[in-house]
This record gives structure tokens, C-alpha cells and sequence, in this order.
């Protein structure tokens, strides 16, 4: 075998969570009704161009997460294979030049030539000071003067055509599907695409998906023989490392939810509904967790898990196993102190709940707590969750950021958000400023958490059932008569006919 | 005299969904000085949106598409915002229906007034204190020099409404826009609040524009009455005329579908449908579809106005000029459904027996919540319901009648006392004991909109009653030998008889709450209590959410299940009028305890205890003009916390005596199923008592 898979702690439950998920949907397509709110999301424009911008980035993710140690060429003594101690992703074998293109230090975007002055001794013994040529950016370019922008435009418009190329084609695609599924030609499909009568908005996702293209497009013919996000100090490429930091962005944001989730839910509603000792308990337990100062919290956990770490470096084979146990126990203690405040507000509101009448209905019918909990009051805050999730997984990135920079973070080694936004901070002062490296990291975190917050309004609106969110073309008949049902008076009711 | 307020043609809609609402269509009336006026319709047709229009305060969506509306003969519609702020308080003021929700609640009323003042009048400080507090003293506020430095949340329901109407005369307006004033307001609240009305415009010779959904305030207040229906205003009459022979079909139906001692025996007069979407236009009468005597001219002519006398005009085809014998020869309302009176054995034990029951809720304080108090918000009341018999706990909010529904039902603890249902004890019974016996005993609440989970469809929400307590209505059973030959009982197909019970579709079953209208809300929540099979419905104030014509198709149903099912029906509630309609029995309520019990018709004819007679005399009614003979009760239900020494009502008592402040009375029987608590009865137990 040319190598041999590894499979890190994160990796594993990113596997189960993926596994949960298509697991949650299997069982929701034998389910009409509950079918039907999902197929609500779809109506929502943005939400649709917020999940086509979100699939791009789990996809991402998903490579990256798929991990394995390639074989060297040397066999050991036994004539068998040896596995290199590198751990490696699928991404990373996809971006592979990227990977080991790596400069002296710093370059600016799209350079042929290193940032800073550097002296060389010329052959007479003379030194200048001049900036040196990168040694892979616009290295296959003879006269970087004159070549470097034509050869950049010509690069960018072929890339461009690429996007395009890749975007009619899944159009074409999409429409040929259609047209299958409805029995239409092919051309009413298109056109009811883009006049907007589709009962999921295509016309926004084909946008989304082409602006996408278009930009993948012309990365990928740039990527080849530029840096297009410049390098950093060491040289490495930014546009990889934010490539790479989206993984752990999106690791930190969803695993370290997961493990807040059951705290904030059970708490908070336990608290709320129950009342009593049992509310003092559980609301004596988060002021006193609240009141500790976090980060020292955070501080203190991370290091006593260094030293552990540190003292049984035979428990780990290579340094990613390393660093992503590192990065799973960032996010128990990240998990463990920041479900106060979601459970403050849940409980709230399930002291509002519990007085409603249908709550009290429920009780005069005997239901039991577990069952009012889970039926009446658990739908009734998932908003809340939903929001506060979606919330918390921006400021959750952040926090790694800020962690990094105490030094209490993820492992140095490990590429993410935080260690970019870390080691351009310095650089910020400098002049000329280094200015990419906190660029291409606030970028990329933007898109990300606010096409995830576009994407949970969407989702929070179609799961209530009292808005409606079809659009106006395809509900103007539904809209005039919200109750068709009539009232009937009593008098043709069946309990008259008994009498 | 010219008229004070002259409204013409007045269009007003609302962008609100994808077609504009035409909230109001081409409104015109005439409001002259030192009269009231009386805008009546249900929820929906256009009265808050009028008074809204006049005010200029239309919600952002609203606008105002043509006509004029003009005050002493300026087009308010063309004035600037900034002249409009002086006619607005000054001219015209207005109270609103939530008092609670009216006051700012971290400004003392008088610096709420004071506002008003300098707003219109240059006063320096002295005088607009001198000012305020006259304008308190003149609404009635008792000690007002030391109250008007109070917050809101220290004045009762009552106060509060008050004190709007004292600021609304802070700017001595010509023309006062009271929209529902009371309808947030208990009975004799509400009396106090009407007189203070009235007894406001004599004095300044104001004018009112008065908004209500209810006929008996109508009857009281006004001296002209319209009434609006989806947008417009369909009859125009004086008072007298008005009610007295009510000539658009929706006026008459209106009256047939109130409540009323004579039509205990029949159905209530229902308006089938709902108010129209106002989004369409309308091509014919509005009400045609929901009328009775709709004719195939209503539903391709728009009706012009008729006059039947010189001041009463009516929009409706039947009094135009080839069909006038319509008018004289009309035909009787509504048929009068006779509901056979239920023909039951009396039973010798009763369903369900209350004695003693109290319920008190601890005042915690301080760090360690230490116990300073007991709110008494039940204290010791006694009641029994025969099986298929109607009893009705009758009295003001806040007296504890609903806390004494819900500790029947376990679903709060009572205190002391027992309720025993077919001689089993509840009160303290276990749990796990409890559940078999909840099927016998359900609940229907006040207010349908909360009262259903609105992320559960109406199957789940039917079924969910059904599967905790493993129990489905036995009347299924019969209904589905009637429907389908399969014998097969599911609790599927039980669903589907409920609903069909209660007179909904089938396919309800699928959709969710938010998708019902009020009163078809209501009877989903029937529904659901009926699903497993109660022998006693406690109904607390079911009605009381809904609109008159609403109402009565709740009613109907209610009495229709009784008959059929044979339910015992506890039914609380403020509302005598529906207490004479379906009531058999009577039990008076005040500050926690029964203050009289009875048969219906000894308690409303021959009330004793001076409460109940209070009560009974501050209801408004039709056909009542000014209420001369109204006892009015002075203050307000003092706070549970701490009840009056002796009788509890001797601070409101207008036949207060020495000795009701020091003991509170025995029960004093007035026949053999007339009992009352006062002391200007015989104390048969008295001596008793005393060695005690």
C-alpha cells in the first residue's frame, strides 16, 4: 500500500456527526411532515445561496479531514514498508504545489519578488541590496518586468472561462434533470429558472455557484505559479493556510457545540420547568462557572493537558496526533464554560413555557415530565438554540484566535485561523505592512460564519410554522384565504344530529 | 348646530401582505358636540382603524387613500404633522383598551400628565400641579395629592384606566376617541368607568366617539350608533331606534346571537363564516354570504343607504323601495332550535365535591425566603356538581376563581380541603394514582391562541391526551358504526370523529393552530379535553377571547355535547349573561371565598347577598338607559394578602354594618338551594360558632 489511513480523535467525530446527520435524514424521508419544513428552507433565497457557499466550505473540510500517512521509498530491514511520520490529507495532496512551494519569507500577493531588500554578493565582490527573484512565484516568467501583468490577465480570463465553462455545465445538468423529473422541455426549464417560478430559487444558487466557479477558476490557474495570497513569514502560502484553517474553524465551531449543547439543553430546561432546589442548584452552578474568568479557566486546562502531553510522548506516534488532541481538548473546555449562557436564556424561557396553557393542558392530561419537556417545551426554545449556536460558532472561531495569541490555543504546529491572525498581528506595525495574512484570515472567517448565520435565519424561519415563507409567485393563491376552512356554524354539526 | 366631527368618504387600507387591506372603505359619519357616538362591529371590520385615521396615527403600512375628515370644519388630512400635534391631546384624545399597556411604567402619573400639559398649556410648575391634581380629583382617584407621585404598577385595572382618562382631559379636547375602554375591565369596574364617562361629558359637553364590540355598553352610552362590518358602516341610527328594531341583518343577528335567560332552552342564533378578507373587492352586499336573507341581488349590486325613519338609515337590499314589505312583515331572526332539555334521573351523590378547599400561595422575602405572608388566593370554598349539570363560579378577576379549577384538577396543590370525585379523595393523592382518574376531569382554557402548542399539528395535539392516559372517547365508538362499516378503533379514526364532533373537517387534523381562527381554536381545545372521555369539563372563561357571534357557536356546542354526552360543566367566568344562558346553578365568588350559592333563577332574580346584587345591577343591558338603579360599588378588590377583617366586602358594602367588620358571617340559607354569607340574614350556625 502506498500509505496507510490515520484516523485522529477530531477525525472520528467528524465521522460520526456526518454519520448522525445522514442518518437524521434517512429516517426524515420516510417522514412527510417532517419533511415538509426542510423543504421550507429551500424557499429562502438567501438561505439556498448561504448553503451553496457552506457546501464549498464542509467540502473543504471533509478533504481535509480524510487523513493518512503516505509510504517512503526506503523499506526497513524486514522489507517492509515505512510510513512516512508526516500526516497528510486528501487537501493536501490536491494542493500539493502549494504545499511545498515554499518561498524564503514574506512575498505580497501575486509577487515575482520577495517583500524585503536582501543583499547579494555579486560575482566582483560587490554587495546591492535588491529584492530577490521568489524562487517558485512567476518563476517561469524570463522578464518578470514586462510579462508579469499580461501574463496575470491572461491567467485570470482563462480561469474565468473555466468557471464559466464548469458553470454551464452543471446548468445544463440541473435543467436537463429537471426536465426529466417534470416532463418539460428543456428550455421551459430554463426559463422558469430565471423567472424565478422555480419553488426552490435556483436562479440564487446558480449565482451563488458561479461567482464560486468563476473564483475557483481563476485561483486554480493562479495557484499554479503564483502565490495569490502572497506568503508569510516563513514563506508558506497564505492562500494554503487558509485553506487549511477552515478545517479547525469549523471543527472548533461544531464539535465544541455539540459538547455545550446537552449541558445548556438539559440544564437550562431542567432548571426552568422544575424550579425549586433544583433551579437554586443548577443556577448557583453557572454564576459560580460564569464568575471564573474563562481564559483561566481555559488557561489552566490546556496547560496541565501540555504537561500530560508532554510526559507521555510515547502515547502519540506523530506530531498531528499530537497537536489534534490538543485541538479536542480545546474543545471540551471551550464546550465545558461557555454553555452558561444559552442555558440562562433557555431557562428564561421555559419559565415562560411552563405557565402556557397547552402546557398546563398536558398536565391535566397526566403527560409526563420527560415527555412535556421533550414535546412541548424542547420545539418551543429550539429558535433560541438554533440562534444562540449559530452565534456562539463566530465567537467560538474567534476565541481560538484570542486563545492562540495567549498561547493557549491550538498546537503551534497546527494551521488555523487563530496561529494566521497570531503571526500577522506583529506584522500589522511594520513598514511597509504585511497586510495579507490578516486579510485572507478575516476573509475567510467572514464568508464563513455569515453564510452559517444566513443559512440558520433560513433554517429558523422554516421551522417555525407560523411564518410563511414561500415566495409570491408560487403562493398567491394560499395568501388571500389564510383559514379556508369554514366555521361551520353548530347547527350542521354531527352532535345535533344525535341528539 | 353644526356638526363637531364630519368624516367623508374616508378610505383608508393597509399595506400589509401582497394585495393592500381595505381596512376602511368609503366611511362617513357625523359626530355632534356633547353626544356619543357608538362605532360597534366585531374584531376585524375597521373600528380601531377609524379612530386610528382621525388621530392621524396610522401604523407605518396604513394610508389613508381619499376622503376628509373634519373638525370644526378643518380637513385634519391636510394639516401638517406639526399642526396636527396641537390638535392631537388638545382637540382630540383618546383612551385605549389596555390600560396597563398605556402608561409609561417608569414615569409617575403625574409627570405623564404633566406632559400633556406643557405640551398645550404654558403653566408654570405650581399651576400644572394644581391642574393635575384637579384633573385627578375630577376622574375620581381617591387621595389624590399623595397618589399622583405613584407609579403605574401601584394603581389596580381600575385606577389606571383612570388616570388615561384624566390625562386624555388634560388638554380639555372637544371630542374624546374611546377605543374598548373597558373591555380589560371587570363588571363593576367597568360601571365605575362608564359613569365616570358620562358623568365627564355633561360636565365638560364633550364629545365621544365610542368603540366596543359590546351592545350593552352601546346601550348604555350612546346616543347614536353605527354599525361597521368589513370596512364600512352598514346602519345608522339613533340609540332608541336602534335597538328596538335593528334593520341590517347583521345588526339582528347580532342580538339573537347574545346569550339571554329567555333562550336557555334554544339554540343561540349563530352567523355562520367569518368577516371577509378585506384584500378583495366587493362586487355585492359584504355580508351577503353569511346572511340570511341573502337574495341574488346581494351578491352582484352594492346596497345604497335607505332611510327607514329620517335619522335610522340601513345599507341592505331588503328595505329598497319594490321589496319595502320585506320590512313590515320580516320574517322571525332565526328559527329558535329547541335543545330537548336534558332528561336525566337526578342522581342522589354528586359528581364532584369540594369542601373546605383552600389554596394558599407563601409571600417569600429576603435572602433565605423567609415566608411573611399567605396570599389566600382560594380560602375555603365548597362546591358540588351534579353528573350532566352546569354549575357557574361567577366573579371579578382576581378572586380565585381559576386558581379553584386548577387545584380541582390537581394542577396546583391546594392548601387544605378536599375534593373528592365519585367519593375518591384527590387532594394529596399520588401521582401515579392520579392519572387514571384525569380522564374523568378536563380542562378548556380561557384563551385559545396559548392554549395550543403552535408546533404541533391538531392530530398530535389530539392524540397526545389519548396516548398518556391510554383513553379515547367512548361516543366514537357509535359515530364510526354510523360512518364505516370497520370496526377497527384507532386512535386515528377517533381523531377524525372529535373533529367531526365539533364541527371541523377531517383534514384539520394535518394543519397546525396558527391556521385557525379563534373560535376554531376553541373548538380544537374542546376537542382535545373530549378525546379522553371526561365526565366534567371545567371551562375557564372559554368565551371571554371570542367575539359575540363566535361565542354563541361555542355556546351552542357546549350545550349540544352536554345534552349528548351528558357532561358536568363547571364553568367560570365574569360573563351573567352566559351564566343565565346556560347555567343551572350559581356560585358568587369574592376575594377566595363563595359568598352565595344557588339555583340560576333564585340567584339572578332574588339575589341576597349585596355583592351579587352589586354584580348583578353593573352588568350593562340592552334595553337599560342610563343606570339609574345601579348600585355602584366604591374601590376595588382589595389584595388577597390581606383580606379585610370580618366580611370581605364590607369596605365596598353599601349596607355595611358594625358587626361585618369584626365577624365574618355563617351561611345563611335562603330556601333549600339558596345559601349566602352576610350578615343581614339570620346566623342559623352563629352560636354555634361561638363556642367554637
Amino acid at each position: 500500500m502506498p500509505f496507510t489511513p490515520v484516523i485522529l480523535w477530531t477525525d472520528a467525530l467528524v465521522f460520526l456527526l456526518v454519520f448522525l446527520m445522514s442518518a437524521f435524514i434517512w429516517y426524515m424521508r420516510g417522514n412527510e411532515h417532517l419533511l415538509a419544513p426542510w423543504r421550507r428552507v429551500g424557499h429562502s433565497a438567501s438561505g439556498m445561496s448561504a448553503l451553496t457557499v457552506l457546501v464549498f466550505f464542509i467540502i473543504v473540510g471533509l478533504l481535509d479531514t480524510l487523513h493518512f500517512r503516505p509510504a517512503l521509498e526506503q523499506k526497513n530491514s524486514h522489507g517492509e514498508t515505512i510510513y512516512s511520520v508526516e500526516v497528510l490529507s486528501v487537501l493536501d495532496l490536491l494542493l500539493t504545489p502549494l504545499r511545498t512551494n515554499v518561498e524564503k519569507t514574506y512575498s505580497a500577493p501575486l509577487a515575482t519578488h520577495l517583500y524585503a531588500k536582501e543583499t547579494f554578493s555579486l560575482p566582483d565582490g560587490n554587495q546591492i541590496r535588491a529584492f530577490a527573484r521568489l524562487e517558485y512565484g512567476g518563476s517561469h516568467l524570463a522578464d518578470p518586468d514586462t510579462e508579469h501583468r499580461s501574463d496575470i490577465n491572461l491567467r485570470i480570463a482563462k480561469g474565468i472561462g473555466l468557471g464559466l465553462l464548469l458553470w454551464i455545465i452543471l446548468h445544463t445538468l440541473l435543467c436537463l434533470n429537471m426536465a426529466r423529473r417534470t416532463q418539460q422541455r428543456f428550455t421551459r426549464c430554463v426559463q422558469s429558472v430565471w423567472r424565478r417560478t422555480t419553488e426552490i430559487p435556483w436562479y440564487a444558487i446558480l449565482i451563488t455557484l458561479g461567482v464560486i466557479l468563476v473564483a475557483v477558476g481563476i485561483l486554480s490557474m493562479l495557484a499554479g505559479h503564483y502565490h495569490v495570497l502572497g506568503t508569510d513569514k516563513v514563506g508558506q502560502d497564505v492562500f494554503y493556510l487558509s485553506l487549511k484553517s477552515i478545517r479547525v474553524a469549523l471543527i472548533i465551531g461544531t464539535l465544541t457545540t455539540l459538547i455545550m449543547l446537552p449541558f445548556a439543553l438539559l440544564l437550562g430546561i431542567t432548571a426552568g420547568y422544575f424550579r425549586g432546589w433544583i433551579d437554586d442548584v443548577i443556577q448557583y452552578t453557572y454564576t459560580t462557572l460564569n464568575s471564573i474568568p474563562s481564559v483561566l479557566l481555559i488557561a489552566a486546562t490546556i496547560l496541565m493537558m501540555q504537561v500530560y502531553i508532554e510526559t507521555h510522548a510515547e502515547y502519540f506516534e506523530t506530531i498531528a496526533e499530537r497537536a489534534d488532541v490538543r485541538l479536542l481538548c480545546l474543545c471540551i473546555i471551550l464546550g465545558i464554560t461557555s454553555w452558561t449562557s444559552l442555558c440562562r436564556l433557555l431557562r428564561g424561557e421555559t419559565l415562560k413555557l411552563r405557565e402556557m396553557e397547552y402546557i398546563q393542558a398536558a398536565h391535566a392530561f397526566g403527560v409526563s415530565h420527560w415527555r412535556i419537556i421533550s414535546r412541548h417545551i424542547l420545539p418551543n426554545v429550539m429558535h433560541i438554540v438554533l440562534i444562540a449556536t449559530v452565534m456562539d460558532f463566530s465567537g467560538l472561531v474567534l476565541a481560538e484566535a484570542v486563545l492562540s495569541y495567549v498561547g493557549v490555543g491550538v498546537d503551534p504546529s497546527m494551521i488555523s485561523f487563530g496561529t494566521m491572525i497570531n503571526a500577522a498581528r506583529l506584522e500589522m506595525a511594520r513598514e511597509p505592512m504585511v497586510w495579507w495574512t490578516l486579510l485572507s484570515a478575516f476573509g475567510f472567517m467572514f464568508i464563513l460564519v455569515l453564510s452559517a448565520n444566513l443559512f440558520a435565519d433560513a433554517v429558523q424561519k422554516a421551522l417555525d410554522p407560523r411564518v410563511k415563507t414561500r415566495t409570491p409567485n408560487s403562493a398567491s393563491a394560499q395568501e388571500n384565504n389564510p383559514a379556508p376552512i369554514p366555521a361551520s356554524a353548530s347547527a350542521s354539526s354531527p352532535a345535533n344530529k344525535s341528539i | 348646530m353644526s356638526a363637531l366631527l364630519e368624516i367623508n368618504n374616508l378610505r383608508t387600507i393597509l399595506h400589509t401582505g401582497k394585495l393592500p387591506v381595505r381596512a376602511i372603505d368609503g366611511l362617513a359619519l357625523k359626530l355632534n358636540r356633547g353626544e356619543t357616538f357608538a362605532l360597534l362591529g366585531e374584531s376585524g371590520c375597521g373600528k380601531s382603524m377609524t379612530a386610528l385615521s382621525i388621530m392621524r396615527l396610522l401604523p407605518d403600512a396604513g394610508e389613508i387613500l381619499s376622503g376628509s375628515i373634519s373638525l370644526n370644519g378643518v380637513d385634519l388630512l391636510r394639516l401638517p404633522e406639526s399642526a396636527m400635534r396641537q390638535v392631537r391631546g388638545k382637540q382630540i384624545s383618546m383612551i385605549f383598551q389596555e390600560p396597563m399597556l398605556s402608561l409609561n411604567p417608569v414615569m409617575t402619573i403625574a409627570e405623564q400628565l404633566a406632559e400633556v400639559l406643557t405640551q398645550h398649556f404654558r403653566l408654570n410648575k405650581p399651576a400644572a400641579q394644581k391642574r393635575i391634581l384637579q384633573l385627578l380629583d375630577q376622574v375620581g382617584i381617591p387621595d389624590a395629592k399623595r397618589r399622583m407621585h405613584e407609579y403605574a404598577f401601584q394603581f389596580s385595572g381600575g385606577m389606571k384606566q383612570r388616570a388615561m382618562i384624566a390625562m386624555a382631559l388634560a388638554g380639555e379636547p372637544e371630542l374624546l376617541i374611546a377605543d374598548e375602554p373597558t373591555t380589560a375591565l371587570d363588571v363593576t369596574i367597568q360601571a365605575q368607568v362608564l359613569d365616570l364617562m358620562r358623568e365627564i361629558q355633561r360636565q365638560n359637553h364633550m364629545a365621544i366617539l365610542l368603540i366596543t364590540h359590546d351592545l350593552g355598553v352601546v346601550s348604555e352610552m350612546a346616543q347614536h350608533v353605527a354599525v361597521m362590518y368589513a370596512g364600512e358602516i352598514v346602519e345608522q341610527s339613533p340609540r332608541v331606534h336602534f335597538f328596538d328594531h335593528p334593520a341590517h341583518p347583521y345588526a339582528q343577528q347580532l342580538f339573537a346571537a347574545l346569550p339571554d335567560k329567555k333562550k336557555r332552552n334554544q339554540e343561540l342564533a349563530v352567523i355562520s363564516g367569518t368577516v371577509p378578507s378585506l384584500t378583495q373587492s366587493f362586487s355585492g352586499c359584504r355580508f351577503s354570504d353569511r346572511c340570511h336573507y341573502a337574495m341574488p341581488r346581494c351578491h352582484d349590486t352594492v346596497p345604497q343607504w335607505r332611510h327607514i325613519s329620517p335619522a335610522h338609515k340601513v345599507r341592505c337590499h331588503l328595505y329598497d323601495p319594490p321589496s319595502a314589505l320585506i320590512h313590515v312583515t320580516r320574517a322571525p331572526e332565526v328559527t329558535p332550535v329547541p335543545v330537548m332539555p336534558v332528561a336525566q334521573e337526578q342522581k342522589p351523590e354528586p359528581l364532584l365535591q369540594v369542601s373546605g378547599l383552600k389554596v394558599h400561595f407563601p409571600i417569600h422575602k429576603g435572602f433565605f425566603k423567609r415566608i411573611v405572608g399567605q396570599i389566600k388566593a382560594v380560602d375555603g370554598v365548597s362546591l358540588h356538581i351534579a353528573a350532566g349539570k352546569t354549575l357557574a363560579l361567577v366573579g371579578e378577576s382576581g378572586c380565585g376563581k381559576t386558581t379553584v379549577g386548577k387545584s380541582i384538577l390537581q394542577l396546583i396543590q391546594p392548601t387544605a380541603g378536599s375534593v373528592r370525585y365519585h367519593q375518591q379523595e384527590l387532594v394529596g393523592m399520588e401521582r401515579r394514582r392520579l392519572r387514571p382518574l384525569r380522564s374523568q376531569l378536563q380542562f378548556v382554557f380561557q384563551d385559545p391562541y396559548s392554549s395550543l402548542n403552535p408546533r404541533m399539528r391538531i392530530i398530535e395535539i389530539l392524540q397526545e391526551g389519548m396516548n398518556a392516559l391510554n383513553a379515547a372517547p367512548e361516543f366514537t365508538a357509535g359515530t364510526l358504526a354510523q360512518t364505516s362499516a370497520a370496526p377497527v378503533f384507532s386512535h386515528d379514526t377517533a381523531v377524525d370523529a372529535l373533529l367531526q364532533y365539533v364541527g371541523l373537517p377531517k383534514e384539520a387534523k394535518w394543519r397546525y393552530p396558527h391556521e385557525f381562527s379563534g373560535g376554531q381554536r376553541q373548538r380544537i381545545a374542546i376537542a382535545r379535553a373530549l378525546a379522553v372521555n371526561p365526565r366534567l369539563l371545567i371551562c375557564d372563561e372559554p368565551t371571554s377571547a371570542l367575539d359575540v357571534s363566535v361565542q354563541a357557536q361555542i355556546l351552542n356546542l357546549l350545550k349540544s355535547l352536554q345534552s349528548s354526552l351528558g357532561l358536568a360543566y363547571l364553568f367560570i367566568t365574569h360573563n351573567i349573561s352566559v351564566v343565565e344562558y346556560l347555567a343551572d346553578e350559581i356560585a358568587v365568588m369574592y376575594l377566595g371565598r363563595i359568598v352565595e350559592q344557588g339555583l340560576t333563577d333564585e340567584v339572578i332574580s332574588k339575589p341576597g347577598h349585596p355583592y351579587t346584587q352589586a354584580l348583578l345591577s353593573a352588568v350593562p343591558q340592552i334595553g337599560k338607559t342610563s343606570a339609574t338603579d345601579m348600585i355602584k360599588l366604591k374601590g376595588d378588590i382589595p389584595s388577597p394578602a390581606s383580606p379585610p377583617t370580618g366580611c370581605h366586602f364590607h369596605p365596598r358594602c353599601p349596607m355595611a354594618m358594625p358587626v361585618c367588620r369584626q365577624i365574618y358571617p355563617e351561611a345563611s340559607t335562603l330556601s333549600a338551594t339558596h345559601i349566602t354569607h352576610c350578615h343581614l340574614y339570620s346566623q342559623e350556625h352563629r352560636s354555634n360558632h361561638h363556642e367554637h
